[in-house]
């Protein structure tokens, strides 16, 4: 047998065909897809935050979050349809429902939920049918959540190693991140008297989505090097410290307008940092074969080549 | 439904002579993918994509050259399909996976699903592309272009129990002959994709090829990322409704 020798790769560690990827990097765009993820998540937990204004009785948070829910759904759906290869053909996204695409059921669940937005802003906008109006405000609580959540098993359900194996604590990532973005937007447009739950849910959010990210890139070890490398870990630091910046500024923001407005805006900015941040780590992870080729290759030097039980 | 029809590609005996991608190309009518000089080895096409529908690998090592037709492994369990949230990408009689050109809208979604890094999306044209495994000609009655136009039967196109067996004795062959390392890639029903359409002979270990050594269907982890995705929605209308405890501010 030919002698083999370590051709391919300038790192013998592991190896692969010339250094080339194995699978393709996602090909969404920026800032199209990493806008959308943030629009989406803040439209969606200010859909909760309007339901939870609605039965707590504070008007004013609840017109804000109203607002805020559906132009951030509205304005995400634009960048969604401006993302596909053929806009023209957004609409067959509505075609099926398969529970097996994430890309399905979030489609739905936005069609749903900007729906309910839309029934809930337009109502408060003309007065008209205020009883539907308060009525899809409290239902846009629940396709609030699905919308913030649903979008970290979107990037999970893929074959990019740094996002599937990511799957356990991107929901919580994307679900903080979504809870503070929303506060900042709400503590930034709602009279103080009533912005107290704007404020706290900032700074819960914030601390959430730092928890979330923290530990997910410590779990996932050498598949989780693209979030701390190059341009990705540039911006998932950069957005560590916005946020967490933006967070405790939030709690000590008090009266003081501008504290109030440099905390929202630093909250916003980590937020979008996070979504470029994780959409650059995909592309990354999927670029290197290292992180493809070395966890299977363990695999199977374990003795435990994977397998479909169930299918 | 149709007998499940598949490729045994037998890397032993290509040649590298690309018929299978002209044929391919010629067949399928798939634009151009550019003519490159890669300068790492008589590979021109470099690897499968939205125009590259068969991809010849050229491998050169000490005392041989290891050659290798890749194609779209047509899964029993494939992500791209069970990910399409058009339903663009459909599962045909032959059980080989197709997407439907009139339907797809460029979502992309597909191309980061596969394992294998096969399908991909034509920019210009915005929607994604990939291997037929010529439905039109299997629905004539004919073998798909590259198998046709293969000159040293390196592809061999047929019923996939047919190939399966016939690549099991292929091997012991060879190893009876002393080519120990000759090793059957995609052909285990058990893998991670509940075996492939579309399985190899190949020389060395499948990353040398630029094929995952262990590949996924990343669907067969989803019910545990929505269960993830469900604890986080709960915790989030937990971290909504907290944060409106208390006494109005």
């Amino acid at each position: 047998m030919p002698r083999r020798r370590d051709e391919m790769v300038p790192d013998a560690e592991f190896r692969s065909y010339y250094g080339q990827p194995v699978i393709k990097q996602p090909i969404w765009h920026e800032p199209h897809m990493p806008t959308y993820l943030y629009l989406g998540g803040l439209s969606g937990a200010a859909g909760a935050m309007a339901a939870a204004a609605r039965l707590t009785g504070r008007d004013r948070l609840e017109l804000a979050a109203r607002m805020t829910a559906f132009a951030g759904a509205s304005a995400g759906a634009a960048f969604l349809v401006a993302e596909l290869g053929r806009p023209m053909r957004f609409l067959n996204m509505l075609r099926v429902f398969k529970l097996t695409s994430p890309m399905s059921v979030g489609s739905w669940t936005l069609a749903a939920h900007s729906g309910l937005t839309g029934v809930a802003a337009g109502s408060a906008m003309t007065g008209l049918l205020p009883l539907a109006g308060d009525a899809a405000s409290v239902a846009s609580g629940l396709s609030g959540v699905a919308m913030a959540t649903y979008t970290a098993v979107l990037l999970a359900d893929t074959a990019v190693p740094a996002w599937h194996e990511g799957m356990r604590e991107l929901p919580f990532l994307f679900s903080g991140s979504a809870l503070a973005s929303a506060g900042a937007a709400l503590m930034l447009t709602t009279p103080r008297a009533q912005a107290g739950p704007a404020r706290a849910a900032a700074v819960t959010g914030a601390m959430a989505e730092v928890v979330a990210g923290s530990l997910m890139e410590r779990r996932l070890g050498l598949v989780g090097e693209p979030y701390r490398q190059g341009r990705a870990g540039r911006l998932m630091r950069a957005s560590r410290v916005l946020t967490l910046g933006g967070g405790l500024l939030a709690t000590v923001a008090g009266r003081s307008r501008a504290l109030t407005a440099l905390s929202g805006l630093a909250i916003t900015a980590g937020a979008l940092c996070t979504r470029f941040g994780v959409l650059e780590a995909g592309r990354a992870s999927a670029k290197d074969p290292r992180y493809t080729v070395v966890p299977q290759r363990a695999r199977l030097d374990a003795g435990a080549p994977a397998s479909v039980p169930g299918r | 439904m149709a007998e499940r029809m598949g490729f045994f590609t037998d890397t032993t005996v290509c040649i590298g002579c690309k018929a299978c991608e002209v044929a391919c190309k010629e067949w399928n009518n798939v634009p151009d993918d550019g003519f490159v000089f890669r300068a790492t080895s008589y590979d021109n096409t470099g690897a499968l994509g939205a125009s590259t529908w068969r991809h010849v690998a050229f491998i050169e090592q000490d005392a041989r050259w290891l050659m290798s037709s890749d194609v779209c492994k047509h899964c029993t369990h494939a992500a791209c399909l069970d990910v399409c949230p058009t339903g663009a990408l459909f599962r045909t009689e032959f059980d080989t996976v197709v997407v439907q050109s009139d339907i797809c809208n460029g979502c992309g979604y597909c191309v980061p699903a596969c394992p294998y890094g096969v399908i991909d999306r034509r920019e210009d044209d915005g929607r994604a592309w990939k291997c037929t495994l010529c439905y039109d000609r299997l629905r004539g009655g004919m073998e798909p272009a590259c198998a046709k136009a293969c000159p040293t039967k390196s592809i061999q196109f047929g019923p996939l129990d047919e190939l399966r067996q016939r690549a099991e004795e292929r091997v012991e062959r060879l190893h009876a002959e002393g080519t120990t390392e000759a090793r059957l890639y995609g052909a285990n029903p058990d893998n991670g994709v509940g075996g492939t359409g579309a399985f190899f002979l190949l020389l060395d270990e499948p990353e040398t090829y630029g094929l995952p050594p262990d590949p996924v269907v990343t669907t067969r982890d989803l019910p545990a990322m929505w269960r993830w995705a469900g604890g986080a929605a709960l915790a989030l209308a937990a971290g909504v409704a907290a944060c409106f405890l208390g006494k109005r501010s």
